[in-house]
């Protein structure tokens, strides 16, 4: 044994004589290397190599709240799913739910790392010298009150049933319109949404899949669906209402109005809803407080809570490493 | 495929093969439980290749496989074309046969 | 009916005659091979308990998930706890070559017969713990294990050399947070420090009893279930920690470690093995709720799993009628 600190067990040295090398041959090309490994969490900028010129007339304050809209809807929708891990109903569903919120995770840290380069003013002040790169000081070290994130990404977690019902919901909203954003004149975003665009269509073929099962599976199934859905609708509409900050984007070509995707959102999850044979929920619009709602930084009652969960750690440390 | 007792209440076993680049064969992998035929091929994309676009995969039920490997010694297979588990549900037993 | 348990018993000793020359030329047992009843239940009981460490082991790193305190720790935090439910299946799946189902194993494991590695029965206090248990418990568990990629039960073997591949990068993500934060402020320092102290006695227990007091050992070694006794593993162990934990400037709360240049390995005290059993027994300080936790995913996820086959077995009649 030599005294050198050997943390990369090899497990050939290790195993000594080993002889599997027609194993090894069998899981060739599958991903068991580091560039595979937790999403390519391994570089420390996520913006690294990407141009992040803000584009020729577009207000980068603007361009930065909007951003900011984006991925505090990818953080915390990511947020509560991840809450589901080790709590699925079987194996392979807690794997499936594991890889959305991840998707979802890495979509928030480049959004909230875009927000940052095109405004740092955004950026919370830490004592001099903090090492904690600016997305983690948006996600970390904001208030509550300033998370812009719509309000369907904080509801509580249900039961499964509601986990793909508003997956299912989220995926739609989001997907239509990160296909529209991915010809934003801000090539970051762009590439965001190109990206984002591939992962959604999975996770809302996911929970379209369950929504089928569930509505079409067992009397039990099909009454904790509809439960679900009529729980979560009074948020559908908020998706699609225009913030100023929302209209200003899309009008210099950088960002999408929700209000431009209702009819094609509301298409395509009619086009579940009729395969699984179930109705629309019919539910009245879920108010906000004089007319602010979660893109206002006016949320339910959940949202503090669990910020308050996500940044403890961080708060306890201001000027930690990670 | 009818259900015995033993598999009631359990998703069905499936077997998974990758192939991780073009100009491979599809290798065995491993197996997952999923209800269908659709859902299994979503669990082993989920299990098995992390969704890694372009990879082929194959899902087949494991009862749905004839294996013949001779020099695997059991004198409850026949010599050939035979199950690839020795698994229990495999051994379709009536009810009326007696405990020995 | 005489000769009939005649021909019986001739072939039954020549049956074992093949599977001892298989197990002597170190060849693997494939499922469909005769074994003695007594190695398919000792590998039953050893691929599931494994399989359930796996699955439990998600408990206490998951606690962290929502408060890790940066955006790319709780990827590679979440897509690690994934990585564990990915492990059990595999584990399941190997199982289930011998003629067991996941469901009955996770029936008997609910119901606390069959047990899972003791060290998920210890609390995970602060987030520095993520670090602690990639680094000294899944190293553990990788000393473990690496072995058992040469296991002679072919299924087993080649579901170890996939987890032990994976493996070995949630070590290194472990040393490396805790490298990370040794880097950092001299809280973080002290926390690393802290959690060290906690998880070493424990880690060392992971290898088992003493070798004297091991009864299963001797056997699964002739079978080639077991490839080192736990004694073995254990020296191997603390031999490969000291010289990591002096690169990382921590040290581990043993006043009796130290090397012994006659043996060529570091002397280190007993560990308390009344704590031992006291934990393998149920009263460690998180059993009961580490199996209320699983047994409550499981009673949960019923509906789902029941909605999920009458979907298909209603798929599969609609499909056959068409």
């Amino acid at each position: 044994m030599s005294n050198e600190p050997s943390i990369n067990v090899d497990h050939d040295e290790a195993g000594a004589n080993i002889e599997h090398g027609d194993h090894e041959n069998a899981y060739s090309g599958l991903l068991v290397n580091d560039a595979h490994w937790a999403f390519g969490t391994d570089f420390e900028d996520p913006l690294a190599g990407v141009d992040t010129t803000v584009p020729e007339g577009v207000d980068p304050k603007d361009l930065a709240a909007y951003c900011l809209m984006l991925g505090d809807d990818a953080l915390v929708f990511s947020q509560r799913i991840s809450e589901w891990c080790s709590n699925a109903p079987d194996l392979e569903e807690d794997i499936a739910l594991a890889n959305i919120a991840l998707d979802l995770l890495g979509q928030s840290r480049l959004l909230l790392a875009r927000a940052a380069a095109a405004d740092p003013g955004l950026v919370p002040q830490l004592p001099e010298g903090s090492p904690v790169p600016d997305e983690d000081r948006l996600a970390f070290f904001r208030e509550d009150l300033q998370f812009r994130n719509v309000r369907l990404a904080e509801v509580p977690n249900g039961d499964f049933a509601e986990a793909v019902a508003k997956i299912l919901i989220y995926s739609t909203w989001r997907l239509a319109i990160f296909e529209r954003l991915q010809s934003s004149r801000d090539s970051v975003l762009s590439a965001i949404a190109v990206k984002g665009v591939k992962e959604m269509t999975y996770h809302r073929d996911f929970a379209g899949r369950w929504v089928l099962t569930l509505a079409r599976g067992t009397d039990e199934s099909k009454t904790r669906l509809l439960s679900a859905l009529d729980g979560l609708w009074p948020l559908w509409e908020e998706l699609f209402e225009t913030h100023p900050t929302e209209a200003s984007v899309a009008a210099a070509g950088i960002g999408v109005d929700p209000a431009e995707v209702a009819d094609e959102a509301g298409v395509i999850l009619d086009q579940v809803f009729a395969a699984a044979g179930i109705d629309r929920p019919e539910r009245g619009v879920l108010a906000g407080v004089r007319g602010k709602k979660g893109r206002d930084g006016l949320h339910t009652e959940a949202l503090s809570k669990m910020v308050a969960d996500m940044q403890v750690v961080a708060r306890q440390y201001p000027e930690g490493r990670w | 495929m009818t259900q015995t007792p033993a598999t009631r209440g359990e998703w069905p076993l499936y077997e998974v093969f990758v192939r991780g680049k073009r100009g491979l064969n599809h290798v065995h992998v491993g197996s997952l439980h999923a209800p269908d035929d659709q859902m299994a091929l979503r669990h082993a994309r989920d299990v098995y290749t992390r969704r890694n676009e372009g990879v082929s995969l194959w899902v087949v039920r494991s009862s749905d496989i004839t294996a013949s490997s001779p020099d695997e010694k059991d004198p409850m297979f026949a010599p050939a074309g035979d199950k690839v588990y020795r698994h229990p549900t495999f051994y379709d037993i009536p009810d009326d046969v007696p405990h020995m | 009916m005489t000769t009939q348990v005649n021909e019986n018993q001739f072939d039954e000793a020549q049956l074992e005659g093949q599977f001892a020359s298989t197990i002597k030329a170190k060849d693997r047992i494939e499922p469909r091979d005769w074994m003695p009843e007594k190695y398919r239940k000792t590998l039953v009981r050893q691929v599931a308990q494994h399989a359930h460490s796996e699955i439990i082991g998600m408990q206490p790193e998951g606690n962290w998930i929502s408060r890790a305190p940066s955006l790319r720790r709780k990827a590679i935090l979440l897509a690690k706890v994934q990585d564990e439910a990915g492990h059990g299946l595999y584990l399941y799946s190997a199982a289930e070559t011998l003629g067991t189902t996941r469901n009955e194993l996770t029936e008997k494991l609910i119901a606390g017969k069959q047990k899972y590695s003791s060290i998920f029965n210890y609390p995970t206090l602060s987030y520095t713990d993520v670090g602690t248990i990639g680094w000294l418990v899944d190293g553990a568990a990788i000393c473990n294990q690496v072995p058992l990629c040469r296991t002679s039960f072919g299924p087993y073997c080649r579901a170890m050399i996939r987890v032990c591949k994976e493996e070995s990068f949630h070590q290194r993500q472990g040393y490396e947070l805790l490298m990370t934060m040794m880097r950092g402020t001299d809280e973080q320092r002290a926390s690393v420090q802290e959690s060290v102290n906690r998880f070493w006695w424990p880690s060392l227990m992971m290898f088992g009893p003493p070798d004297d007091d091991s009864p299963n050992t001797e056997q699964s070694m002739e079978w080639g279930i077991k490839t080192h006794t736990n004694d073995e593993l254990r020296q191997k162990f603390v031999d490969m920690s000291v010289p990591q934990a002096e690169a990382l400037g921590v040290t581990f709360p043993d006043d009796g470690l130290k090397w012994n240049e006659e043996r060529g390995h570091y002397d280190f005290s007993t560990p308390d093995w009344d704590e031992f059993w006291a934990v393998v027994k149920g009263n460690g300080p998180c059993n009961e709720q580490r199996l209320a936790h699983r047994k409550r995913a499981w009673d949960e996820g019923a509906w789902v799993r029941e909605a999920a086959l009458a979907f298909a077995d209603k798929s599969a009649a609609e499909e056959a009628t068409k």
